[in-house]
């Protein structure tokens, strides 16, 4: 090989010309194993680095590391489309001086492309990459260890950074075709012993709920999805990785082979279900920009079929051809709904941040219809509320709620409540819904919000949406 | 639906799924060290949680164990709908039972209020059980337990289910002699839905008026099997309209599609739309 | 009332875990994962509880899991019967 642009990640850092105060990013395509975020920080802490803005696409429990760099000053502004566990709770409680801008998938896309968002260096993972800087999520040896599928979330950070930076853990030979990430885009190529915990990327296959309440969701969700005048030939749909959400597709499945009717795609988040289907010729294509699980992973790389999209290409509100333009219909779940369908996936009820925007208020705006399934209360929490405790989908974007207690149509689909209506299904006025949850629970006392911004939420258009508050003990 | 009595889990929202009654058991699913317990968290959730119109029932511990009257106490005063007693084999069990519950309602101001529902299971309480379906005004139903019932049988259950014959069919017979109704004991395998169906089915012919269950999962398949067709359902509310038509005219002879319909047709049409209400295939207003 | 150790309920899910001790005054040191939003309504009502019963000395430990109300008044007053030895219901 005559050129190579493998080198030490302390080498490549060095390379990308990073200052104190400039922003790098990463990728969530290895979710709870993913090991680039925290291996490249601390290298960066080791190096020196301060006041470093880190841009991800998603963080999880597994960044609970970043709670001891945010202290040394390392990284001192956040971007990120969910924050879990230990660090979300810190965060929550102050740890971070500057708010963290919380974007959907579809946001960040579209901030990157637009320059909004500007990237100095990206640290994008891969599960294959040549020499010369081909990258892919996909296998192509023996010793591959972490296949994740669709870099979708990493595509607009390899066209948009000012300096891209591969790591991987298995360097095979050039040319590593198919690729997503083209070397023309990559500066260097970092080789290390693992990027992510295979086990925890995801589970083997995800299985179907026995959990009674996700069957009775799931079931409710399809009867509405059949009989919402979507459901025909050449429809396209979209679902969720909940329990209940998993459930809705077996039933939609067993409708649309009674039927005789096809999907000709299903987008997302792409789980071995929808590849099940599409490989049954139930669904024509699969559109892919994150495969959450083995399957998923192993289909994208041998069917035609099933394609890669960017987080631009997939859901971007500033190009009308983004995927979610053509969506028909979207099953999302949600953490709080209130009485004008607003939703919130993102802060719990108890104040702290406790998830990811992902791509909700994307598919909830542009679908043709849009589906939340929730149960009424989790636990002495509940999931249908006055008022949200944060704003993340703006309640004109959301059609259906479905529940065990009833199905709530957004007065603005009249039509959709008058299909359900003469189908049999129970509807409800979504404030009787609240009303119910209030009276089983009681009424709960205010949060104890400080006066400090810890988080802003952005809408897609690039709009401050709603701002978070700290939590005071 | 039998739910256990000591999971306040479960008792909370047991009537989302839709089942025709609830049954909180204090009796064989509670330890004896949790029996004092259970027996509160069922009053209290009688007393406060809206189960929506389901028909609550309570199977208590019977009366000669430290628990009985305890239980009758606790269930009459937070109003459920019937009591449910367990391993009844004599009249006169069923008659101390009430004595018992008219004492708590009499201070309560509501005599006549809770129903009795006996579950046999032994040989002596099948020997019994038309005295048993008699003893009271109150006795809404008769019940089989199989598992007990077999044990006292010596013998064990099968999938087939000829041991529990007799039982069942005797337990028919005694509801129907005595009008009330009869209700199936329990399967307990939640895997394997086929076989379960097999024994809705055998015991839907065989007279019973449904089957209890032990899990959600479960009520579509009763639903299913119970619910007649939609020919059965539409020749029912044909031969109806004959009659109220007929009744108008002041005609004595009715005849359908060119038969003859008498009584027990006409009972089988009004049976087949009452299980079609209950199934949820009529509305009450379409069954008129 | 003479109290004794007792304890009620279990930390499964919809269920609140009473320990009851001997102690001056009513005190009740509560674990919740709803302590924000109804942290003070549960101590409230066992308080309420307790003293309904005749009990105002005792040390409350409760870890609630998410139990509605109806749930905590039976695990308090199985508690409260369990260290008093003085049954609610007659016989």
């Amino acid at each position: 090989m005559r050129h190579t642009k493998v080198v030490t990640l302390e080498e490549a850092i060095r390379k990308s010309g990073l200052r104190d105060g400039m922003t790098v990013s990463f990728h969530h395509h290895f979710r709870g194993g993913d090991k680039v975020v925290n291996l490249v920080v601390a290298k960066l802490a080791e190096m020196g680095f301060k006041d470093l803005h880190l841009a991800a696409s998603s963080l999880s429990d597994v960044h609970a590391p970043l709670i001891e760099h945010i202290k040394n000053g390392v990284i001192t502004k956040i971007s990120t489309s969910g924050l879990r566990g230990e660090l979300a709770n810190e965060i929550s409680h102050g740890l971070l001086k500057e708010p963290v801008v919380f974007r959907s998938h579809g946001g960040r896309g579209s901030a990157i492309a637009s320059g909004a968002l500007h990237i100095d260096v990206a640290f994008l993972g891969a599960s294959s990459c040549d020499e010369l800087g081909n990258a892919s999520g996909c296998p192509r040896s023996e010793n591959a260890k972490s296949i994740c599928g669709s870099l979708g979330y990493a595509l607009p950070d390899a066209k948009y950074a000012d300096h891209v930076v591969i790591l991987t853990d298995d360097l095979v030979a050039y040319p590593n075709v198919p690729k997503s990430i083209s070397a023309c885009d990559v500066e260097s190529v970092v080789v290390v012993d693992s990027v992510g915990d295979s086990a925890k990327i995801s589970s083997g296959a995800i299985r179907d709920s026995k959990n009674p309440r996700d069957i009775l969701l799931a079931k409710q969700a399809a009867k509405v999805i059949i009989n919402s005048g979507y459901f025909k030939e050449g429809f396209s749909i979209q679902t969720g990785t909940g329990g209940a959400s998993l459930a809705a597709v077996k039933y939609i499945r067993e409708s649309m082979i009674e039927q005789g009717i096809h999907a000709s795609f299903a987008l997302g988040g792409i789980t071995a279900h929808m590849v099940k289907l599409h490989e049954e010729g139930l669904i024509g294509r699969l559109v892919d920009v994150q495969s959450f699980d083995k399957v998923a992973a192993e289909s994208i790389a041998k069917d035609q079929l099933h394609q890669e999209v960017s987080a631009v290409e997939y859901a971007s509100a500033d190009h009308v051809g983004s995927a979610v333009h053509a969506l028909d219909i979207v099953i999302l779940s949600a953490l709080e709904v209130d009485v004008d369908f607003n939703v919130n996936v993102l802060v719990g009820s108890d104040g702290i941040i406790r998830g990811a925007i992902g791509g909700h208020p994307d598919t909830a705006e542009d679908s043709a219809l849009s589906i939340i399934v929730c149960p009424l209360l989790r636990g002495r929490i509940p999931c249908v509320v006055p008022k949200v405790t944060t704003l993340i989908t703006p309640g004109k974007g959301v059609d259906v709620v479905v529940t065990e207690y009833g199905i709530a149509v957004n007065p603005r689909r009249p039509e959709i409540a008058e299909r359900l209506k003469a189908a049999g299904l129970k509807v409800v006025d979504i404030h009787d819904l609240a009303a119910k949850a209030r009276s089983i629970i009681g009424e709960p006392d205010p949060l104890p919000f400080g006066d400090r911004v810890v988080g802003i939420v952005m809408d897609r258009h690039g709009k401050v949406l709603d701002e978070i508050h700290n939590i005071v003990d | 639906m039998f739910v256990p009595g000591n999971n306040p889990g479960m008792m909370a929202d047991a009537h989302i799924y839709g089942p025709d009654s609830i049954m909180l058991d204090l009796e064989d699913s509670v330890t004896m060290a949790e029996k004092d317990a259970a027996r509160l968290l069922v009053h209290n959730a009688l007393k406060s949680i809206d189960f929506g119109g389901t028909e609550m029932v309570v199977r208590i511990n019977p009366l000669s164990t430290p628990y009985g009257r305890k239980d009758v106490e606790a269930v009459v005063k937070a109003g459920v709908d019937v009591i449910r007693m367990p391993k009844t084999e004599t009249a006169d069990e069923v008659r101390e039972l009430e004595a018992e519950i008219i004492k708590v309602e009499t201070e309560l101001g509501c005599v006549g209020r809770t129903l009795i529902m006996a579950a046999i299971e032994s040989a002596l309480g099948v020997v019994n059980a038309y005295e048993i379906a008699t003893a009271s005004k109150r006795m809404m139903g008769i019940a089989l337990g199989a598992e007990d019932y077999s044990a006292n049988l010596k013998t064990q259950r099968t999938p087939g289910g000829a041991e529990l014959l007799l039982a069942r069919e005797t337990i028919v017979v005694a509801a129907r002699a005595a009008g009330i109704a009869c209700f199936d004991t329990v399967y307990s395998n939640l895997d394997d839905m086929d076989t379960f169906r097999k024994e809705v089915e055998l015991i839907k012919t065989l007279g019973f008026d449904g089957k209890s269950i032990i899990n959600p999962r479960q009520i579509e398949v009763v639903n299913e099997v119970f619910a007649p067709s939609q020919k059965a359902i539409d020749k029912a509310l044909r031969i109806i309209a004959a009659i109220k038509e007929a009744q108008a005219k002041g005609s004595g002879v009715i005849a359908v599609n060119g038969k003859m319909v008498d009584r027990p047709v006409v009972i089988r049409a009004e049976r087949t739309i009452a299980l079609a209400v209950a199934s949820g295939i009529l509305s009450k207003e379409e069954a008129l | 009332m003479e109290i004794k150790n007792a304890v009620a309920g279990t930390l499964e899910s919809g269920d609140i875990m009473i320990q009851i001790a001997p102690g001056e005054g009513l005190q009740v040191d509560l674990q919740s994962s709803v302590a924000a939003q109804f942290g003070r309504q549960i101590k409230a009502l066992i308080t309420e509880t307790l003293t309904g019963l005749g009990i105002d000395n005792a040390y409350v430990k409760a870890t609630d899991k998410g139990a509605l109300d109806c749930t905590i008044r039976a695990r308090v007053t199985a508690a409260a019967v369990r260290a008093t030895g003085k049954d609610v219901w007659k016989d």
